[in-house]
């Protein structure tokens, strides 16, 4: 029972990252790698502008600038030099890593000394615990609004429709560079920021923190359009920000189970093959019970 | 209206699969022309229209649209003048967004977009208006997907979205081409009313001959990269696909392979 608050605190802490998966994975049709670097750039720079004494929340505002430049890099490679949109993200990613080192200036950095979004506005009678949840609720609903608005928009629209289709985008008279670009931009902000917050949340921040980050928001991403809908974009937001919760909520029970933690990364991969081959499963069965 | 001058293009050159796909085509279109385009496979039909819309850059030649050179333009810089249908009906609309999103941002073409919110209620009843003469049952469903109509649907719906703000130049990449022959026939008849009824600039590729004849008021025969049919006014309009035939034998000293042409 005790584990429930930590969960639930902990998948709206990573649901940003789903929200970011969900831009580029669904929106613009774009799997894009770079939020492996830009989860642990966000924590990076969080933690060394806070160790330098900066203000927590301004802290989390740099993180997301920091994840935007890695983002506009993916998108220039991608778009201006015609790189496949994959490998720009796997060489945007390979060179966080060394930013990110950099950044550090060692591979790991610990918070436990200095203040962060949770300990610095404690309310009275409310544990550092909850404080996580009340703060990641308010950052989630806050970050969910701004999406939703920002993507019914004009500019939103074009992106939007850049990756259902950019030859009608194009002949609306839309750069689909521009907007490829800003669809990189807006998702690694948000994945910085998520990797900001769960360093804050955790008390450190570790180079290697982004390993399989990819395959965490792709699965809280499918499990929560599995599970509830994708009707239309607002629908598809909330579901993306459930299936973040439903997925820790996956991973604390197998762990209680007696999981050993060494396998959660083989077990995640098994859940996403399985979530991503769904459809053909269905198409097959449904096929044979046609043929029967 | 459009002005081409001798423009030139070669894909692949140097290579083993190079193919001269125009060999220097210039037309004039006076403002309020509909010029059918006719042409076996491999022609140029398409490759004129994409270089007209900007899909590549010519290698040599110039476009004019309206007294603007838009031959160095990237494709997105043309929409400003530009209404385009595709062959694939797949191709002009966003089918995973609804079918008032799909007009609002073909309302906006050639326009930056901004922050103001993209399918505004104020809208709606102008997107009503204008998609109760297609005679589909669509202003009623404007917040369904585009991906649920059927080809004819979205075909019709893309000609909507071409002709929405004015263009200087409507290109229909045989629009009709992927319909059954009966939606083709009801698509073309809606392009006829538009194109007539607001006399607009028009370039209309077709594999039918009829419909070529039929269309318009002038065509053009494409044949190797070249023009080598060009007829209008009342000559085009007493034209039979014999006389077409005929033409096509003595312009290019050869009998035309035309099953290619004739039957699809």
């Amino acid at each position: 029972m005790d584990l429930i608050i930590p969960t639930i605190s902990q998948g709206l802490l990573w649901s940003l990252l789903a929200i970011g998966v969900y831009i580029t994975f669904r929106v613009l049709d774009i799997a894009d790698l770079t939020v492996e670097g830009s989860f642990p750039l966000g924590a990076a720079v969080a933690a060394a502008c806070m160790l330098g004494g900066m203000n927590p929340v301004l802290a989390i505002f740099v993180a997301a600038f920091a994840g935007m430049l890695a983002g506009v890099v993916t998108g220039f490679l991608c778009t201006k030099l015609k790189i496949p949109a994959l490998l720009a993200g796997i060489l945007t990613m390979i060179a966080l890593y060394s930013v990110n080192l950099h950044v550090m200036g060692k591979a790991n950095l610990s918070l436990l000394q200095v203040d962060t979004v949770f300990t610095l506005y404690s309310i009275p009678d409310v544990t550092l615990g909850n404080m996580v949840l009340v703060i990641g609720a308010a950052v989630v609903v806050f970050t969910g609004v701004l999406c939703y608005w920002f993507f019914g928009t004009e500019i939103g629209a074009s992106i939007r429709a850049t990756g259902c289709n950019p030859h009608m985008i194009r002949a609306n008279g839309i750069n689909t560079d521009i907007t490829v670009i800003l669809g990189l931009l807006i998702s690694n902000a948000l994945v910085a920021v998520s990797g900001a917050l769960v360093a804050q949340a955790n008390g450190f921040a570790d180079v290697g923190m982004g390993v399989g980050t990819i395959v965490i928001g792709l699965a809280s991403v499918i499990i929560g359009e599995v599970l509830f809908g994708t009707r239309s974009f607002k629908n598809c937001l909330i579901s993306v920000i459930l299936g973040s919760i439903v997925y820790r909520a996956v991973i604390a029970v197998v762990l209680q189970m007696g999981m050993p933690p060494n396998d959660l990364k083989l077990f995640t991969a098994i859940l996403v093959a399985a979530a991503l081959s769904m459809p053909l499963c269905q198409a097959k069965l449904k096929k044979r019970k046609v043929a029967e | 209206m459009l002005n081409i001058e001798n423009i030139k293009k070669t894909f692949n050159p140097g290579t083993i699969t190079e193919k001269v796909a125009l060999r220097g085509v210039s037309l004039h279109l006076k403002p309020g022309d509909f010029v059918t385009v006719i042409g076996g496979n491999g022609a140029g039909k398409s490759t004129l229209m994409n270089a007209i819309a900007g899909t590549f850059k010519v290698d040599a030649g110039k476009i004019v649209i309206d007294g603007k050179d838009i031959t160095k333009l990237p494709e997105h810089k043309r929409a400003k003048y530009i209404g385009r249908v595709f062959q694939d009906p797949m191709m002009g609309t966003a089918a995973n967004m609804q079918i008032e999103e799909n007009l609002a941002i073909a309302s906006r073409r050639g326009q930056f977009p901004t922050l103001r919110w993209s399918a505004p209620e104020a809208q709606r009843a102008y997107f009503r208006e204008q998609l109760k003469p297609l005679n589909l049952g669509l202003e009623d469903r404007l917040e369904s997907k585009v991906g649920l109509l059927s080809g004819g649907q979205r075909q019709a719906l893309t000609l909507l979205m071409a002709t929405m703000v004015e263009p200087k130049l409507l290109l229909l990449d045989e629009h009709t081409a992927a319909l059954d022959p009966k939606t083709a026939a009801q698509v073309l008849e809606l392009t006829n009313s538009i194109v007539n009824s607001r006399k607009l600039t028009t370039l209309m590729i077709t594999h039918n001959m009829r419909d070529a004849l039929s269309c318009g008021n002038r065509l053009i025969m494409l044949h190797e990269g070249r023009i080598l049919i060009d007829v209008s006014g009342e000559e085009k309009k007493s034209l039979t696909i014999k006389d077409l035939l005929a033409m096509f034998e003595k312009a290019a000293g050869s009998e035309l392979n035309s099953d290619a042409l004739l039957l699809s």
